[in-house]
């Protein structure tokens, strides 16, 4: 079957409620107690074994946070969050750390079976040969806070790749972390990056010593499980120099009535002639058809081109969660450094999308390119928010940025939302944005030709996402595309 | 004394060196034509010899006549009589055709100390120069090259050729771009400048150009260096054998 | 002590120059009572500084610091160093309303040569003498809530209300002058202009210095209404005094098929703000909204639009450009709200910067808020400095460099100014550029 029909078939298949990844694992967890004190940020550090000076981060990070205020000045809102009502930790049972896929937990793995997630280990024990030339993924999966299974390590590690649950980092190299740990997203940098430094649980961390090209792409699954649990990833991803690797995150929740919470931090650091290709998927819980539950997440994600040449690229695909609150940014800090951003972000039911970019341009003839396609249906609002800056000294600064949001219905909202900021007098920003609907024509000339009037849609909508699909690694594009699709499920009328 | 002499000129862009010690000379009323593959510093020459920023002449001199030329702006260049035709005319929205060429022409005038031309005169002088190369009054009302046709382009390159009445013109890539019509026409209007006595440096890729403005002398640049001189059956040799005999010789 | 309550200087003071005004202020009874509430709003929120989203660029408490005194009324001697301000206008052709440091000047207006079907009062006059609940409106409005409007309304002493019968075609544009004669001084001015259905007007606006008036503050609001199928034709040129400061706003209501063309050129004083705010309330409306900023030295120019779609099948237009030399800051901000009635809105805005200087700042800020699905809305904005290769090709053909630039600038802010349907408009907007261009270092 060809991929469009497949997708659409998908789409009759599914609805909005039924969400398809809306199954709960049952599981015993070990929690901390509910609420956030100095205790709280004790007990997760603990229970990581960390060492002293973490603790003492991530207590700073604490007294700093009680100190701040939420943000309100995104295009988004909620009802106000207790932070006393929320879990920060939340591990399963089992022992966290394992030396093979037989002792993970049954349950679990079950669920990754369900959300069709390439734990392909499995295959690699059993001796499974793959056809030559096709791409492998190591998957660094991560069940709520804990990462329970990690493969190819042993691969990695022959290529001289740190890829490991930041946790296990910490531990094992302390000098790495407390070396790069909160230099491009400080403690102090915004309210819910403050709060992930108190309380944040795990994430990835891989680091690429120099001149190291990672021979295989990098990703990790996200799931938030437990009830009323925040998610607080971290992760940290440092580049040096000539180095290369391609890093995937794919996210999937279960469906709840409750909010649920999710404050991530992802850093990277690319030294000299150093890329970063950091790819994302996230198709949390958007909420119910009449808005109920859903995630919120609000994430801060920054790149620091922190040496000459170096170049950081973000792609995402944001289909899910009830708010999301994301500019993945480069500070094009390095000469001749270049910054990437594409995006793409759907909005249906009651979602509010609140995402964009910032590229700070910094070293000289530092270049960008934004390229962001918002698709707007049902009661949603879809904004892209977006500072492009040139400094002082960004001699021969160049940035391109188009954003483009498409309205289906008449119920929703797409807002553009730039900033363009120009120090620099051999800065060249180039910026144009538009608006529009899925023209009645093109949809009429599908549906003559047969098509029903959701496989059109789905058609025109591939179509205008279709320079960002590209940018995404070949696994991921066809989630994607599928994605997609299933996300503007009944916004047809 | 020569109009103009170019002597063991040695250029870079950036770190590279381009035009590695070229020397070339031009007299009152000859007409040269400079062939070479792609790469082999041709326009770099054009460009330097105009005064295009963002080259680095490294040795070397260029004299017109007998002046100091690199030691010149590139408009007191083109006010001394340095015309290039540029490969690529570049289009400038909002700046009438016509009020650019009267600026230009009462800048170059002024340069040299002459009194600006009266509107009348100006424009009993455009419109003939324009009737002669078929550029018809509506194109000149439009913005400098904006919404021009190839063709078109060059047509306007050479009418401020003809208007301007410089004392050598340099033909970047004139054929580029060009269907044979459009490059009649063109050559047509350059054969009339070079009747009057005028100079030029005819750069070309192909030999199908100098069919239609024939050379007085060819030379074969490669690789930054002259490396062949001649007179006008150079070219025809050059279609039947290529460039490639002169590879070698230029390494 | 509760730190709390102490207010930043700058807000001290003027609520100490309110107070100080208010009795020189016209109008009592509903008139005052609208001033004290419209003052307490901007007591409550101060001056607008960085932190308030639509005045991120221009921060007042840095940039102006304070309201400065309420100008006096102008004397016989201030009257004549006008009177010389407005022989040397560029724009000669107009019917003249002269205001002197916020206060009508009738000698100097062209008063009697008004046309048929223009009624004229002065703001001041209906103050004082209308009954209750018109005057009140005049220093209401609900289109914004900008604190500086707040202000206007508070400290308002004069401006022109203008009415133009329905179906009334002026010959000649009506002319308000502003003309600031004392230094040191703030004038607070709001005109009222309400054009009749199918009315077709031309409303030039000036902001001038009178020889050696300096450091003044100009605070003007103009609130205008285009009744159905009116033409309105709108130039304003500020060419205030090097370091004045001009605070304008322009509240715009549009009604049914109303062709609305504005173009605002600032040239002068160092700290400039227009703010203009048009609302589509009716269908089939056109609006086009263009704007240069020339800006040298250390001037701030900032121009922030607001455009609100309120209804459907309505155009809007604007093409901005700004020329910063020096250490110039220019700020664009344009807003195209469409709200979710106003389908088949058709919304295209341009701004583009041209950065002279290293040390030149532009800030652009165009957004999108789009709440109706079938429309085509687009904006775009670009910042730089002038093409090195356009400029070579104008040397080549033997323009010098400074003449090859301003032939290009001029190129650049033309297309701005195509748009002025005025020839004696348009030849002055142009002169003013080509001036400002003769005199760049």
């Amino acid at each position: 079957m060809p991929a469009e029909l497949e997708t659409v078939e998908r789409v009759r298949r599914i609805d909005v409620d039924q969400y398809r990844y809306g199954f709960e694992t049952i599981i015993e967890s070990d929690k901390a107690p509910k609420g956030l004190s100095e205790d709280t940020v004790r007990f997760i550090s603990a229970k990581k074994n960390e060492p002293a000076w973490m603790l003492e981060w991530r207590l700073e990070a604490f007294r700093r946070w009680q100190t701040m205020q939420e943000p309100e000045w995104a295009r988004v809102s909620y009802p106000k969050i207790d932070y006393q009502d929320v879990y920060y930790y939340s591990a399963p049972k089992k022992k966290p750390e394992l030396a093979s896929l037989d002792e993970v937990d049954p349950e679990i793995l079950k669920t990754y079976e369900k959300l069709g997630i390439p734990l392909r280990e499995q295959e690699v024990l059993a001796g499974v040969v793959r056809p030559e030339g096709e791409r492998r993924v190591a998957v660094d999966a991560v069940f709520d806070s804990v990462s329970v299974a990690t493969t190819f390590q042993k691969e990695l590690k022959e290529a001289g790749v740190i890829f490991m649950p930041i946790s296990q980092a910490i531990r094992e190299h302390p000098e790495l972390v407390q070396k790069y740990l909160g230099t491009v997203v400080p403690t102090s940098d915004n309210f819910f990056a403050t709060l992930n430094s108190a309380v944040f649980s795990d994430g990835s961390f891989v680091y690429l010593p120099p001149g190291v090209r990672c021979p295989m792409e990098l990703s990790t699954y996200f799931r938030i499980n437990e009830r009323n649990t925040g998610q607080f990833e971290r992760t940290l991803i440092i580049a040096d120099k000539g180095a290369y690797v391609s890093y995937l995150e794919g996210c999937t929740a279960p469906q709840r009535d409750e909010n649920q919470l999710h404050a991530a931090v992802v850093e990277l650091v690319a030294h000299d002639d150093a890329e970063i290709k950091y790819s994302t998927v996230q198709n949390w819980y958007p909420g119910n058809s009449e808005g109920k539950g859903g995630v919120y997440n609000f994430v801060t994600k920054r790149g620091d081109c922190r040496g000459k040449n170096s170049k950081i690229s973000w792609t995402q695909v944001e289909t899910g969660s009830a708010i999301t609150w994301k500019y993945p940014s480069c500070i094009l800090r390095g000469d001749n450094s270049r910054g990437e951003f594409y995006s793409i972000a759907i909005s249906n039911g009651f979602q509010q999308v609140d995402s964009g970019t910032k590229m700070i341009h910094l070293g000289k003839n530092t270049t960008s390119r934004i390229i962001s396609k918002g698709i707007a249906a049902g009661k949603s609002q879809n904004t892209y928010r977006g500072l492009v800056s040139a400094h002082r000294k960004a001699t021969g600064a160049r940035n391109f940025t188009a954003c483009d949001s498409l309205l289906i219905g008449d119920k929703c909202g797409a807002h553009t939302v730039p900033y363009v900021e120009a120090k620099n007098s051999s800065a060249l920003f180039e910026h144009e944005a538009t608006t529009s609907k899925i023209s009645e024509d093109v949809l009429f000339y599908c549906v003559q030709r047969g098509l029903s009037q959701e496989e059109a849609v789905g058609l025109v909508v591939n179509g205008f996402v279709k320079d960002v699909l590209q940018q995404l690694p070949m696994e991921f594009a066809v989630e994607a595309q599928k994605l997609i699709s299933i996300s503007l499920e009944g916004s047809v009328g | 004394m020569p109009l103009l002499e170019v002597k063991n000129l040695q250029v870079r862009v950036e770190e590279r060196e381009i035009l590695h010690g070229l020397s070339l000379t031009v007299n009152e009323g000859e007409v040269h034509a400079i062939m070479g593959p792609n790469g082999s510093g041709k326009s770099t020459l054009s460009h330097v010899i105009a005064g295009k920023p963002g080259y680095e002449v490294t040795g070397g001199e260029i004299l017109f006549k007998g002046e100091d030329l690199l030691a010149m702006s590139p408009d007191e260049r083109a006010a001394k009589g340095v015309f290039l035709a540029f490969q690529y005319p570049v289009e400038i929205p909002g700046v009438a055709t016509m009020t650019f060429l009267r600026t230009a022409l009462n800048a170059q005038r002024k340069a040299r100390g002459e009194p600006e031309l009266s509107t009348p005169d100006f424009l009993k002088k455009v419109r003939s120069v324009a009737a002669s190369l078929n550029i018809p009054q509506e194109m000149l009302r439009r913005g400098v090259n904006v919404g021009f046709s190839g063709g078109e382009k060059k047509r306007n390159e050479v009418l401020q050729m003809a208007l301007f009445e410089p004392s050598i013109c340099i033909l970047d890539e004139m054929d580029s771009g060009l269907d044979i019509d459009a490059l009649r026409i063109a050559a047509d209007g350059v054969n009339a400048l070079r009747s009057q006595g005028r100079a030029m440096v005819v750069i070309t890729h192909y030999q199908r150009l100098l069919n239609y403005i024939v050379p007085d002398y060819v030379h074969v640049m490669s690789k930054g260096r002259v490396v062949k001189s001649g007179g006008k059956d150079l070219a025809l040799e050059l279609e039947e054998s290529g460039y490639a005999q002169f590879e070698d010789q230029a390494a | 002590m509760n730190v709390a309550l102490v207010k930043p200087t700058s807000d001290r003071a003027s609520g100490e120059s309110f107070a100080a005004a208010r009795s020189r202020l016209p109008g009592s009874g509903v008139v005052s009572e609208v001033r004290e509430a419209a003052f307490a709003e901007f007591s409550k929120r101060g001056l607008p500084h960085r932190r308030v989203e639509e005045w991120k660029y221009t921060d007042l408490r840095v940039m102006l610091r304070e309201v400065a005194p309420l100008a006096v009324n102008p004397d016989e001697a201030a009257l004549n160093r006008a009177a010389a301000a407005v022989a040397s206008l560029d724009v000669t052709d107009t019917c003249k309303l002269v205001l002197v440091d916020g206060s009508f000047a009738p000698h100097l207006s062209d008063v009697a040569s008004l046309e048929a079907g223009v009624r004229l009062h002065t703001l001041r006059e209906i103050l004082e003498t209308a009954d209750n609940s018109t005057r009140a409106d005049l220093l209401r409005t609900n289109a914004t809530s900008d604190v500086m409007v707040a202000l206007n309304a508070a400290m308002a002493t004069d401006g022109v209300v203008l009415g133009v019968d329905n179906g009334v075609a002026l010959k000649r544009p009506i002319h308000i002058v502003h003309i600031a004669t004392q230094s040191n001084a703030a004038s607070f001015t709001r005109s009222l202009i309400k054009i009749g259905e199918g009315a077709q007007v031309t409303l030039v606006e000036s902001f001038v210095a009178a020889p050696d008036a300096k450091s003044y503050q100009v605070h003007d609001a103009l609130v205008s209404w285009a009744g159905d199928g009116a033409n309105v034709h709108h130039v304003r040129l500020v060419e205030d005094a090097r370091d004045a400061s001009n605070i304008s706003t322009a509240i715009v209501t549009l009604g049914a098929k109303t062709q609305f063309n504005s173009f605002s050129l600032t040239s002068g004083s160092a700290l400039s703000r227009y703010q203009a705010f048009v609302r589509f309330g009716g269908e089939e409306a056109v609006a086009n909204i263009n704007g240069v900023n020339l800006l040298k030295d250390r001037q701030h120019g900032d121009t922030t639009l607001v455009l609100d779609h309120m209804v459907p099948h309505c155009d809007s237009r604007e093409v901005f450009r700004a020329v910063v030399d020096d250490r110039a800051h220019s700020v664009f901000q344009g807003r195209i709200n469409v709200h979710p009635d106003a389908q088949k809105t058709d919304a295209k805005m341009m701004t583009r910067a041209l950065l002279l200087s290293d040390e030149a700042e532009a800030d652009n800020k165009p957004e999108l808020e789009i709440f109706a699905d079938d429309v085509q809305c687009g904006h775009g904005a670009t910042t730089g400095a002038l093409d090195d290769s356009l400029l070579f090709y104008l040397r080549a053909r033997g323009l010098p460099e400074k003449e090859a630039q301003a032939l290009l600038i001029q190129a650049f802010v033309g297309e701005a100014m195509e748009s002025i349907a005025d020839e004696q408009l348009r030849e002055t907007a142009v002169a003013t550029a080509a001036r400002w261009l003769a005199t760049r270092g």
